[in-house]
C-alpha cells in the first residue's frame, strides 16, 4: 500500500519504535466539499445534528450542563452530547486550556471525524482572559485548531452558547465552517504551534 | 486559649524552636530550625495531638534570600492550628523529606519540587510532574520567574488587548466628574 | 409469486417499515421529551442524524471485521424482519416466512450482538467490550422468559411457524395469546423491555456515557448503517411481538375494515392490505409506548440487576404461562 509518496508520511519520531505500529502515519488530507444543492442539503443535516463531544475542558464546561436541561433544552435544536471524539461533531472548549489540556484536546480534536466545528467557550480561549499572563495557560485557541465561533464572557451564560450554536449552524448552512479542511492544508503550522508549547510529545503525530 | 507557651516550653525543652506567634485563639506559628523539623512534627503529632497534617506551603523571600516552609497542623481535639515554620537557603534548597510521617507529605512536596524547585531527596515518587507536564522552564512560582514574560514569549498573545485597573476603569465609566473618589 | 416478485415485495416492506421505525423513534424521543418537560427533538430528527453520519467526510477503518460488524448488525436486523409474515393473508407483506421460522428468528435477534461483538473487538476500544459483555449477558437473561413464552405459544398452537401463531389468534381479541395466555404475554413483554434495550435495562447502550456501548469505535457511514439498523430491528421486533402475542395483523381483519363492516364485500384486496398495515402500525406504536412508559417512570438497573431480574421474576412467570398453556 505504499502508494503515497515518502513526503505524506508522518515520522511519529516522538512514539516508541514498539508502538509505531499502533498508529496511522497518514497525514490529514482535505476533503473538497462538493458544490451545489446537494452539498447545501448536507450542510442543513450537519447543522441540524451537532453532537457535542463530552469533554469538558475549563470552568465553562459547567455551562454545557444546563443546555440539556428543560429550561433551555439543546435537543430541540438537535443538538446532542456524545461521550466518543469519533461520533461527535462539535467541540466545545470550556474556557482556559492549560498545556496539559491542551494535549488532550489535540489528541481529541484529531480522533474527531469531518467535517467537525470548534466552539471556544469564554474569554479564556480569545486571548487568555484573566488567565492571561499565566505561565502555563495557552492565550490563543486558534493557533493550535482551528475555530468557528469564540463566545467572549467570563462565564457566557448557557443563552450565549445558544447564539453561538445558532451562529455556527448559520455558517454551516452557508458553507462556511471548513475547519477540518482548514486544519489540514496548514497542518504543518497548527502541529509546529502544538509543538511549540508542548514539550513530551509522546503521541502520534497526526491521531486519526 | 489552652496553654500554648507552656507547649512551647515544652517543644523548647526538646528542641531549638523560635518564639511563638499567636494569631487567633485557634492559630499559632512556631519557629524551627531546619534539622529539626522531622522531630519537632512527630513529637507534634504523637505527644501532643496535632495528628493531621493540613497542608505543606512555601513562600519565597526573595529579598533574604530564603524559602520560607510552613507545615501547618491541626489538632481536631483542641481544635488548634499550629503552624511550623523553618526556612532554607534559596541557592541550595533542600528539605529533609518528612514522607514517613504522613502518606499525604510525598504529594506536597512533589508540588513544592515542581512549583519552587525545592529537593526532598528520598521522597517517592518526587520526580513525576504534579501539575505541569513537560515543564522546561525554571520552577514557575518562584518570585523571580516573570509568568507575564513567559506568557508573551510562548503563548502568542493576541494584539490589542487592553488592561484596566479596575478602580480608574469605574471612576471613568461609571463616575465621571467625581473629584472625590 | 415470482421470486423477482418476493424479492420486490420485501424491500417494499423493508422500506415501509424503517422508515416506520425512524418515526418511532423520532415520535417516542418527542415523548419522553414532553414527560420531561422539554419541547424535544424534531420527529424527522432521527433522518437528519443518519444523513449527517453518512455525510461525514472522513472514517476509519480498524480491519475488516471491524468493517463486518456494523454489517452483521444489519444483517441481524434484516433478517429478523425478512422472516416475519407482517400482514397475515397478503402474499405482498409475507416475506419470507416459512413453517418453522420463530426459531430463525430468535436466531437473528441474537445474531446481530454476536457480530457486533466481533466489529467491537477489533475496534481495540477498552469501552468495546464493556458493552459487549453487558448487552450479550442481558440478552441471555432476557432470552430465557422470551423463549419460555415462545414455547408456550409452540405448545398452544403445536407449531413453530409465525403464520400459524397468527392464524389461531384471529377472529377477535378474545383470541389473542394476550387473553388466551396472559402469563406468558407478561414474560415476554418484561423481555421486550430488555429487548428495546430503554430504561430500565438502558445501561448495554448506556446513552451519553463514557462507553456509550459496543459502538464506541463506530462513526460516519458505518453508525449510519448501525442507526438505520436500530429502526428496522425496532421495527421487527415490534412486528413479531404482535404477530405472536398480540393477534397480529390480517388482510380481512383490520381496523379500517372493523369500521366499514357493512361494506366488507365490496373493498377492494389492496385497502385490505393497507388496512392491515395500518393495524400493525397501531398496535405497534402502542406496544412500544409500554417501553416508552416504563423507561420515563424508573431509573436504570446495573447489569447484575437486570440478569438477577430477568432471572427471577419474568422467568418465574413464563414457566407459569408454560403451564397454563398445557393444562
Amino acid at each position: 500500500m505504499k502508494t503515497k509518496s515518502v513526503k505524506t508520511v508522518l515520522p511519529n519520531l516522538d512514539l516508541p519504535e514498539s508502538d509505531k505500529g499502533y498508529f496511522c502515519d497518514a497525514r490529514p488530507e482535505a476533503v473538497e466539499p462538493v458544490k451545489g444543492i446537494w452539498e447545501n442539503f448536507l450542510n442543513w443535516a450537519r447543522a441540524n445534528s451537532l453532537w457535542i463531544l463530552g469533554f469538558g475542558t475549563g470552568c465553562g464546561a459547567i455551562e454545557l450542563r444546563p443546555l440539556m436541561t428543560s429550561r433551555y433544552d439543546m435537543y430541540r435544536f438537535g443538538i446532542q452530547p456524545r461521550p466518543t471524539p469519533r461520533q461527535s461533531g462539535l467541540f466545545v472548549i470550556g474556557g482556559y486550556a492549560s498545556v496539559k489540556t491542551l494535549k488532550r484536546i489535540v489528541r481529541s480534536y484529531e480522533q474527531m471525524q469531518g467535517p467537525k466545528f470548534v466552539l471556544g467557550l469564554g474569554s479564556c480561549t480569545v486571548n487568555g482572559g484573566m488567565y492571561w499572563d499565566s505561565y502555563n495557560t495557552i492565550n490563543r485557541l486558534d493557533q493550535y485548531i482551528p475555530v468557528d465561533v469564540y463566545i467572549a464572557g467570563c462565564m457566557p451564560r448557557p443563552e450565549a452558547l445558544l447564539a453561538g450554536i445558532k451562529t455556527l449552524q448559520k455558517q454551516i448552512m452557508a458553507g462556511e465552517a471548513e475547519g477540518a479542511n482548514d486544519y489540514a492544508r496548514n497542518f504543518d503550522w497548527y502541529k509546529a504551534n502544538q509543538k511549540k508549547i508542548i514539550k513530551d510529545w509522546n503521541m502520534p503525530d497526526y491521531n486519526w | 486559649m489552652n496553654d500554648m507557651n507552656a507547649l512551647r516550653a515544652e517543644v523548647d525543652h526538646r528542641y531549638k524552636i523560635g518564639e511563638l506567634v499567636e494569631k487567633r485563639d485557634d492559630l499559632a506559628f512556631l519557629e524551627c530550625g531546619k534539622v529539626d523539623i522531622p522531630d519537632v512534627l512527630v513529637y507534634l503529632r504523637d505527644h501532643q495531638g496535632y495528628v493531621h497534617l493540613s497542608f505543606i506551603t512555601c513562600i519565597d523571600r526573595l529579598e533574604e534570600g530564603q524559602f520560607e516552609l510552613v507545615y501547618m497542623l491541626r489538632n481536631h481535639e483542641a481544635k488548634h492550628d499550629l503552624g511550623i515554620k523553618t526556612y532554607i537557603d534559596r541557592e541550595n534548597p533542600v528539605m529533609e523529606s518528612t514522607h514517613g510521617h504522613w502518606a499525604a507529605v510525598a504529594t506536597y512536596q512533589r508540588e513544592l519540587r515542581e512549583m519552587f524547585g525545592i529537593e526532598f531527596p528520598g521522597c517517592p515518587r518526587v520526580e513525576e510532574s504534579f501539575a505541569l507536564e513537560s515543564w522546561e522552564g525554571p520552577p514557575p512560582m518562584r518570585r523571580d520567574f516573570d509568568t507575564k514574560k513567559y506568557s508573551e514569549e510562548t503563548y502568542f498573545p493576541r494584539p490589542g488587548r487592553e488592561t484596566n485597573d479596575p478602580a480608574d476603569h469605574m471612576k471613568k465609566t461609571q463616575y465621571p466628574g467625581r473629584a472625590d473618589l | 409469486m415470482t421470486l423477482w416478485g418476493q424479492i420486490g415485495a420485501a424491500a417494499l416492506s423493508i422500506f415501509i417499515f424503517t422508515n416506520f421505525g425512524f418515526l418511532l423513534m423520532g415520535s417516542m424521543a418527542q415523548i419522553r421529551a414532553r414527560v420531561q418537560g422539554r419541547i424535544g427533538q424534531p420527529v424527522y430528527q432521527p433522518y437528519i442524524d443518519v444523513i449527517k453520519n453518512n455525510a461525514r467526510r472522513t472514517a476509519i477503518y480498524h480491519g475488516v471485521m471491524f468493517y463486518l460488524g456494523s454489517v452483521f448488525r444489519l444483517a441481524g436486523g434484516l433478517g429478523t424482519f425478512l422472516f416475519i409474515p407482517v400482514v397475515l393473508g397478503s402474499p405482498l407483506f409475507a416475506n419470507f416466512s416459512f413453517s418453522g421460522d420463530v426459531f430463525l428468528v430468535m436466531y437473528f435477534i441474537f445474531f446481530g450482538q454476536l457480530g457486533m461483538a466481533l466489529g467491537a473487538g477489533q475496534s481495540g476500544h477498552p469501552y468495546s467490550p464493556i458493552g459487549v459483555s453487558r448487552g450479550l449477558a442481558q440478552m441471555t437473561a432476557f432470552e430465557l422468559p422470551f423463549s419460555l413464552a415462545v414455547i408456550a405459544l409452540a405448545l398452544k398452537h403445536h407449531s413453530l411457524s409465525i403464520t400459524t401463531i397468527v392464524q389461531a389468534q384471529q377472529g377477535g381479541i378474545a383470541n389473542w395469546t394476550m387473553v388466551t395466555n396472559p402469563l406468558a404475554v407478561i414474560a415476554a413483554v418484561i423481555a421486550f423491555l430488555g429487548m428495546s434495550m430503554h430504561n430500565p435495562f438502558s445501561v448495554v447502550i448506556a446513552p451519553q456515557e463514557i462507553p456509550i456501548g459496543p459502538p464506541t469505535e463506530y462513526q460516519s457511514s458505518l453508525l449510519g448503517m448501525l442507526q438505520t439498523n436500530r429502526a428496522i430491528f425496532n421495527a421487527a421486533k415490534l412486528v413479531l411481538y404482535v404477530n405472536l402475542f398480540f393477534g397480529g395483523a390480517s388482510a380481512a381483519d383490520g381496523i379500517i375494515y372493523s369500521l366499514f363492516d357493512a361494506l366488507l364485500p365490496m373493498v377492494p384486496v389492496w385497502l385490505g392490505v393497507i388496512s392491515g398495515v395500518i393495524t400493525m402500525m397501531v398496535k405497534s406504536f402502542l406496544l412500544y409506548f409500554v417501553t416508552v412508559f416504563v423507561g420515563v417512570s424508573f431509573p436504570r438497573f446495573r447489569t447484575e440487576q437486570s440478569i438477577r431480574y430477568f432471572l427471577l421474576v419474568p422467568t418465574l412467570i413464563g414457566l407459569a404461562g408454560l403451564i397454563l398453556a398445557r393444562i
